[in-house]
């Protein structure tokens, strides 16, 4: 379980996050949404201390994520798995290096033991037959992939996803949501992720959090979506016209 | 950043695979380019040297022992390192600015991996081990096109290799591989640190890795210029 109390951060004169407090419950897929630009990158970087929130404060299973120092922060970030926006694959690595190297860093398994690791998270995100090329032969999906292979492969404890399904086609980004919520049941996860594609959010958005201008503008579970009257949440989520047509629908029958 | 560096590795294999990663990068990858401005400015210097000297009364020998410890003195490592500046300088900064703006860094950092000890420890110490061998063979081969040289010019091979040996100084070549190894330090640092803290984009890397070549050429003329003061 992560807790988030009143988490500020701001870039000069722009203020990014403006107080934002939630909590995110451990074997729930936690969504965070929100518009382009709304800040969510920002609180993920927060959460994981790759940023420094201005103000508030950050609690991993009840510990202080945001006092401690550089050293017990380590042993936390040894339980966090992240898949970042970019994939932030390791260039002079393959495919099979990438995956590996959570694994080499800080395991004293066999080789094959890695290897059965390796190839077992490869299979998990439909990715095989790809172990020896490296991240620029590669196209944007398969690298999403092998990020969130690389995020895994560790089983950890807390895990981020910055938009893990941005550039996947819609059977893929299935498949990467069913995967994530699978494991994040199994091992009792608390998984946070970044999401624009409604279909996640309807699929297993347990919890979402939509953040608007810096604040936390509603929270609540995809059930909730639907019955909300927030016209912001609501504007954002049925922003199409199928969509319009589809929530005009679900008013008249409800 | 230094200080960042000395903690105890997460797995000292990993650690040992990069340094040897960046031993190859540096020292095979400059093999070639070093070799071959070395073997010409041995070669220059002799045929600038002998053509000072003809006409004059000093014996052709000489010219041998004046090549041997111009490379080794100087030659061979200012040279060198400061070939080494353009393109291991250039190539440290840009590879770990890459790194930094496409968050591979970051991702280090949030596996719980020291990233400044695993991505510049193994850089500096790679070039402490291979920048030294460098400047030997780039020595050996200066005199070598010296020696080429100068008989191409008409000066009999044993009277170069008279004076390769004419008053040898074994001290020559200390001050050559204090300079290796001051010079492989300096241009290892000064271009992680430019590399290292890299913001903004794509094009803030190239400026970076300029300012890598820049400054570490700079640095590296200075200091030779204090160890020439120091040392001799
Ligand atoms: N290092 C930084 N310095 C200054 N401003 C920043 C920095 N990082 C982010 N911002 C600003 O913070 C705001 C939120 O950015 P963020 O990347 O979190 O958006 P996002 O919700 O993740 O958008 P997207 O869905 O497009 O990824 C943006 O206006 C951005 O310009
Ligand atoms: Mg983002």
């Amino acid at each position: 379980m992560i807790e988030v109390k009143n988490i500020k951060k701001h870039f000069g004169d722009k203020k990014v996050l403006k107080g934002i407090s939630t909590v995110f419950e451990a074997g729930k897929a936690n969504l965070i949404i929100g518009t382009s630009g709304s800040g969510k990158t920002v609180f993920m970087k927060c959460l994981v201390g790759l940023l420094e929130p201005n103000d508030g404060a950050i609690l991993y299973d009840g510990e202080n994520f945001s006092q401690m120092t550089k050293k017990e922060r380590k042993s936390i970030r040894r339980k966090i798995g992240m898949l970042f926006q970019g994939s932030a694959l390791f260039d002079s690595m393959t495919v099979e290096e990438n995956v590996l190297f959570p694994l080499n860093m800080f395991t004293d398994w066999s080789t094959k033991e890695k290897m059965d690791r390796v190839n077992f998270c490869l299979e998990r995100v439909n990715l095989v037959g790809a172990n020896d090329k490296y991240p620029g032969e590669i196209s944007g999906g398969m690298m999403k992939r092998v990020g969130i292979a690389r995020s895994i492969v560790l089983n950890p404890k807390y895990l981020f996803c910055d938009e893990p399904n941005s550039g996947l086609d819609p059977q893929t980004s299935l498949l990467i949501d069913e995967l994530l919520t699978d494991i994040t049941k199994e091992y009792n996860i608390t998984t946070i992720i970044n999401t624009h594609d409604m279909n996640s959010v309807m699929g297993m958005g347990e919890k979402v959090v939509f953040l608007h201008q810096g604040y936390k503008d509603w929270e609540g579970s995809n059930k909730d979506i639907l019955q909300s009257k927030n016209q912001l949440l609501n504007d954002f989520i049925f922003a199409s016209d199928f969509l319009k047509a589809l929530r005009k629908g679900i008013d008249n029958v409800g | 950043m230094l200080k960042q560096m000395i903690s105890v590795p997460e797995s000292a294999y990993m650690y040992w695979k990069e340094t040897v990663r960046q031993m190859n990068h540096i020292g095979v990858g400059s093999l070639i380019i070093i070799g071959i401005i070395s073997f010409f400015t041995g070669a220059v210097t002799a045929v600038q040297f002998a053509y000072q000297l003809s006409g004059s009364y000093f014996p052709p020998y000489l010219l041998g022992f004046v090549i041997r410890d111009s490379m080794i003195i100087e030659l061979a490592p200012t040279l060198s390192c400061l070939v080494l500046a353009g393109k291991v300088g250039s190539n440290m900064a840009s590879e770990l600015g890459t790194m930094r703006i496409s968050e591979q860094i970051d991702a280090l950092e949030v596996m719980g991996v020291n990233s400044t000890a695993y991505l510049v420890a193994p850089k500096i110490f790679a070039a402490l081990i291979i920048v030294p061998p460098l400047i030997i063979i780039s020595a050996f081969l200066g005199v070598y096109g010296g020696l080429l040289a100068a008989v191409n010019y008409g000066i009999a091979q044993e009277m170069f290799e008279k004076g390769l040996l004419y008053m040898f100084d074994p001290f020559n070549v200390v001050i050559m591989l204090v300079k290796a190894y001051v010079f492989a330090f300096l241009i290892a640092t000064v271009s992680c640190y430019q590399g290292f803290y890299v913001k903004g984009g794509a094009l803030d890397i190239g400026k970076a890795s300029t300012r890598a070549v820049v400054f570490s050429s700079i640095l590296v003329v200075l200091f030779d210029y204090l160890i020439a003061v120091v040392m001799t």
